[in-house]
């Protein structure tokens, strides 16, 4: 124990010492929770359309005033012709293209039926269809409007309609921010894990010191906790700096337990720790340590499901995030944050962590050697 | 009565097909400074590490204070010290923060440590540097507290890697008092040099060349046997004598893993 403490002593002095520490240790969650947070967001905040009218009745009109008057349609012009709107979208002047025929107007009333046409722009696929389903509701509302409207009847709903009404839970308003911030948390906790903990050791390599104290009757699994909380405790303290921004910030909701987010990153650090500590006992350098952290943390990251959900991956990548421990983190600081789920909630991905941990720690120990 | 506290018997070293250490054999006695010579690449530093316990051997029988090198090899740490070439204080701590953290390792309590530091750092001079970092001090200033803080727990030996390695001629000449006194305090010492004029310093050398070891006597036997004035003479004659004398020239980077 008093090895340990000496350890711990011996870190947290050349730590706050170092004068890149403290600006890491504040800064890197202060930018991450502002700007990444804000900056990565499938919100649809504006959508650019351009109109090519043929028809020029009231009906056209009617439409392209529904259109106009939703918030985040911008109906930039309205030009004669289906040219002048594809290259508008070449020019990335319009996401969409909407394309209202001659006749409309009459053909509707005659045939009860009418074609329009919308072109959207779809480099990002998923902006696309939320723009495509967006509008076709619009074309919906606008369409019943008519029917109502020349039949001459009041606009109530056919007795035999199924209609359905959305009510989302966890995320009321579905606020992207309240999804992406955890997620953000995730990364930022297991940044200042795994680089930290893993530049520390192979520095101490790289100047030689390692040396020294490989020559001291010093107990491996002292000398790695020694390493190891020192880290330990800055994430965590990162997280909770992490987590006020985001209370403060963006009204995060914390609906489940703190101590419980608290004791599962506890228990999520200690892997990753212990995995940082692995590679570096791996490594030589600093460089290496960052090259090989970051090719991990780049496949964890992706694959864990901070952008897209894991449910719709492949079954093979499925497979590979049950050895994700940011995957596991993710869904857990999710659940906690913005469901409540308790402590039996999570039991497989407790338990799944336990098993990462006691590999990667294990790892580390049983990699770093005294003698080579 | 002579008392081996080093024993090393047909130690071999390789490094894949190369060999860094060929059939070493010799003992060193407790209380005696062994000087350990030989040109650079020569196999000095891979044989003090596996001494000292950081690198395994490939072969022989090597016993150190009275411990297996093969199975008690955490024992063996408690009983010795260490000073690499390499510099080995941490830069960014302050010269008491060290002794604290290497004092603590070891195991020494708090009382007894600062007993300690009080009179080596009035011994060193350096009580004004007491909590100055590493990292301002002179070159030569940090060898000398590296090799106080290397024998600040009172081993039984000391091992020495090329501990003068660029430093002034005085300040050499200090360093190698310090290495007096460890020795007059009981401390077997184990240096590696190839500063031909500390070979005189020793009560016995070992030269080596090329992974083998050539000669091993004292400075003042070996010159009469080369009938050589002075060590360095000696040194040049064995060097020549061999039939390889540079393989393994530039290797030791090699073993410095």
């Amino acid at each position: 124990m008093k090895t340990i403490k000496y350890l711990l002593q011996k870190e947290f002095l050349q730590i706050f010492r170092n004068k890149t520490m403290l600006p890491m240790i504040i800064g890197v969650p202060l930018m991450q929770m502002l700007i990444l947070v804000f900056a990565a967001t499938y919100d649809l905040k504006k959508i650019d359309m351009v109109v090519v009218d043929y028809d020029l009745s009231s009906a056209s009109r009617e439409l392209i005033a529904k259109f106009d008057g939703i918030p985040f349609y911008n109906v930039t012009s309205i030009v004669p012709d289906e040219q002048f709107g594809e290259e508008m979208m070449l020019t990335d002047e319009a996401d969409a293209v909407l394309v209202i025929p001659a006749n409309m107007e009459r053909e509707l009333v005659r045939e009860n039926e009418q074609k329009l046409q919308l072109l959207v722009n779809a480099i990002d696929g998923n902006t696309a269809q939320l723009i495509y389903s967006y509008s076709a509701r619009i074309f919906g509302g606008f369409n019943q409007n008519l029917i109502a409207e020349w039949r001459g009847i009041p606009n109530l709903t056919p007795p035999n309609e199924i209609k359905i009404t959305e009510s989302y839970w966890f995320n009321n308003e579905l606020d992207y921010k309240w999804y992406m911030a955890p997620g953000i948390l995730a990364i930022l906790v297991t940044i200042i894990g795994m680089f930290m903990s893993g530049m520390n050791l192979v520095r101490e390599k790289e100047i030689g010191t390692i040396e020294q104290l490989n020559v001291t009757p010093i107990r491996k699994h002292h000398f790695i906790i020694g390493k190891l909380v020192p880290f330990w405790i800055i994430a965590l303290f990162d997280l909770a700096f992490g987590l006020f921004i985001a209370w403060l910030v963006f009204n995060l909701p914390v609906v489940g337990s703190l101590w419980l987010l608290f004791g599962f990153a506890g228990l999520y650090l200690l892997g990753v720790l212990g995995l940082g500590l692995f590679i570096s006992t791996v490594a030589d350098t600093q460089q290496q340590v960052m090259f090989i952290s970051f090719f991990f943390m780049m496949i964890f990251i992706l694959m864990g499901g901070i952008f897209t959900p894991v449910e719709s991956m492949p079954e093979w990548a499925q497979t590979f995030n049950h050895l994700n421990p940011i995957y596991y983190f993710m869904k857990i600081m999710r659940n906690i944050l913005l469901k409540g789920s308790g402590f039996f909630d999570l039991l497989e991905e407790f338990f799944s962590l336990v098993v990462l941990g006691i590999i990667f720690l294990s790892l580390a120990i049983w990699r770093y050697r005294k003698t080579t | 009565m002579k008392e081996e506290i080093i024993r090393v018997k047909n130690l071999v070293k390789k490094f894949g097909s190369f060999t860094a250490n060929d059939n070493l054999t010799f003992d060193v006695y407790k209380g005696e400074v062994f000087g350990f010579l030989g040109a650079n690449g020569a196999g000095k530093t891979t044989a003090i590490r596996i001494l000292s316990g950081l690198s395994s051997p490939t072969s022989g029988k090597l016993n150190v204070a009275g411990f297996d090198v093969y199975t008690e090899t955490e024992k063996i740490k408690k009983n010795i010290g260490y000073m690499s070439q390499k510099f080995s204080l941490y830069e960014d701590l302050t010269v008491a923060e060290n002794i604290r953290f290497y004092a603590g390792i070891y195991g020494i309590s708090p009382k007894r440590r600062k007993e300690k530091m009080g009179e080596l750092l009035k011994k060193l001079e350096m009580e004004k540097a007491k909590n100055k970092l590493i990292a301002g001090l002179p070159l030569g200033w940090k060898q000398k507290l590296a090799f106080s803080v290397a024998v600040f727990h009172e081993p039984k030996i000391v091992f020495l890697d090329e501990p003068t390695g660029g430093v002034d001629p005085v300040t050499r000449r200090k360093f190698w008092d310090m290495i007096y006194e460890a020795a007059n305090d009981g401390i077997t010492v184990f240096v590696t040099t190839h500063y031909m004029d500390e070979a005189e310093y020793c009560d016995r050398v070992s030269i080596m060349d090329a992974g083998k070891i050539e000669a091993l006597d004292t400075p003042a036997k070996l010159k009469e046997k080369y009938n050589a004035k002075d060590m360095d003479e000696v040194f040049l004659r064995i060097a020549r004598a061999s039939p390889n004398p540079s393989e393994g020239g530039g290797q030791e980077t090699i073993t410095n893993e």
